[in-house]
């Protein structure tokens, strides 16, 4: 019984978009610090695509589309911006107290048309905007489903707060019932997920701790969002976590050929930092 | 008339007004003497530690007492190991504006330190049960975090203690 998971498929196809050349690696960011305090304070950020968690070792996160918030709202400056062949780097200049937002979002459009008797695939980058001119004249039967890839992290210079967790409404998004810059070991923490603004039971959650290089087994928490979209993490040690959550994988049969159907799908992902008590 | 001159009276017969004060000093004193000794350590690289001291009390706000810390370096620069103190950290220190009136000092060198807190200070206005709480963060170096349950009112004389056994070494409270 050979099972193939179209949604991991699914989901190295939204890496691969986000990440040119990658496949179906883990993709990430890495601040220096979470938990700031200070009168001027900036924040580094690693960001990369790889299978060990934290490691530099595959590609580059590619930056184009990431972006900071300031705990008010306002877009801030990514400074600093440089992509090399295993890791992005940029800085973020914290200048105001509060919970900062630094994300990296995808919306785009994943489907097929038909053209003189074939099927095709649209192609990489298609989106809401561009579709019209990415399919060619005279096709036919055109079908599109959306994806959005939400990777995103927080850093809170002193006390934190909750003012950049507005819902867009698009995509899996994260709401703090435990405030993600407030993670200690041995404590549990509760998140709320929306999808398309809605809290959405069933979605996978996948939280691995960093360090994987390091030890044997993966130790992944497999966990599942329950009723009202939430989830309960408790950390056993302190450090950097690295947590996905899907919309739930399409299971087909393998050698069946046919594709999966076409189906909405969204990916999240965050970097946690668990400090010790 | 009668009763205010009778009061007059007894606030000035000295004898009288020793012999009031005396039992109460003794059921309720007002400050809080704690002892923090700072361990000389033998490393390459060694940076005198911050300290923070808070009170906590089931239910209510964790109080900061003190934080010693490179409050004195331009621009504010010694904030940004603040964090670095972290349980204080979470509980009090990141919600405070440095630096903070009342609560600021300079880090102190290897060696027994006096401090003293009023009732008030440690915000130990109400009787119950309290927990001093003195945490060290040194640069470049480790981490230690003590805990002296006490309570008020309290009894004259010797408290809690605690031994440290890297950052702090014995940590002593007694009551006046």
């Amino acid at each position: 019984m050979n099972k193939r998971f179209w949604g991991f498929a699914a989901g190295a196809a939204l890496t691969a978009l986000m990440a040119a050349p990658a496949s179906a690696h883990r993709q990430w960011m890495m601040p220096s610090s979470t938990v700031v305090s200070g009168d001027d304070v900036w924040v580094t950020v690693d960001a990369a695509v790889s299978n060990d968690l934290f490691y530099f070792e595959h590609q580059p996160l590619r930056l184009d589309a990431m972006k900071a918030w300031a705990p008010d709202g306002t877009e801030a400056a990514i400074e600093n911006k440089s992509t090399g062949r295993y890791r992005s780097t940029f800085d973020v200049h914290l200048t105001q107290k509060g919970t900062w937002r630094i994300a990296s979002v995808a919306d785009m459009l994943m489907g097929s048309y038909d053209l003189n008797g074939k099927t095709e695939r649209l192609p990489r980058g298609t989106t809401a905007a561009n579709l019209a001119e990415r399919v060619p004249a005279g096709a036919t039967n055109v079908k599109t489903a959306e994806a959005n890839n939400r990777n995103e992290i927080f850093v809170t210079v002193g006390e934190p707060t909750t003012t950049l967790f507005k819902p867009t409404g698009k995509g899996i998004e994260l709401v703090p019932v435990t405030h993600p810059n407030d993670l200690i070991a041995g404590e549990a923490a509760t998140f709320q997920f929306l999808f398309d603004g809605k809290p959405t039971a069933g979605l996978p959650v996948t939280v691995i701790h960093g360090g994987i290089r390091y030890r044997d087994q993966l130790g992944q928490m497999d966990l599942t969002t329950g009723a009202d979209g939430k989830v309960e993490v408790t950390w056993a040690e302190p450090g950097m976590y690295w947590l996905n959550v899907t919309t739930p994988q399409v299971e087909s049969e393998e050698g069946e050929g046919a594709p999966p159907p076409l189906a909405r799908r969204a990916s999240y992902v965050t970097t946690l930092e668990v400090l010790a008590p | 008339m009668q009763l205010s001159t009778r009061v007059l009276v007894l606030g000035s017969t000295v004898g009288l007004g020793a012999a009031f004060a005396a039992p109460a000093l003794a059921a309720d004193p007002g400050t809080m003497d704690v002892t923090i000794n700072i361990p000389r350590l033998k490393v390459a690289e060694y940076h005198k530690p911050y300290v923070a001291i808070w009170v906590e009390k089931a239910g209510a706000k964790a109080k900061t007492v003190a934080v010693w810390y490179d409050h004195d370096m331009k621009a504010n620069e010694g904030t940004k190991w603040l964090r670095d103190v972290r349980q204080w950290w979470r509980v009090s220190g990141r919600s405070l504006t440095f630096p903070a009136n009342g609560i600021t000092g300079a880090t102190r060198a290897p060696g027994a330190h006096k401090v003293a807190f009023s009732r008030a200070q440690l915000g130990a206005a109400a009787p119950g049960q309290y927990v001093l709480v003195v945490e060290a963060a040194r640069e470049v170096g480790g981490r230690e975090l003590l805990r002296i349950p006490f309570s008020w009112p309290a009894k004259a004389g010797a408290g809690g203690r605690a031994a440290g056994k890297t950052e702090l070494g014995a940590v002593s409270v007694s009551f006046r």
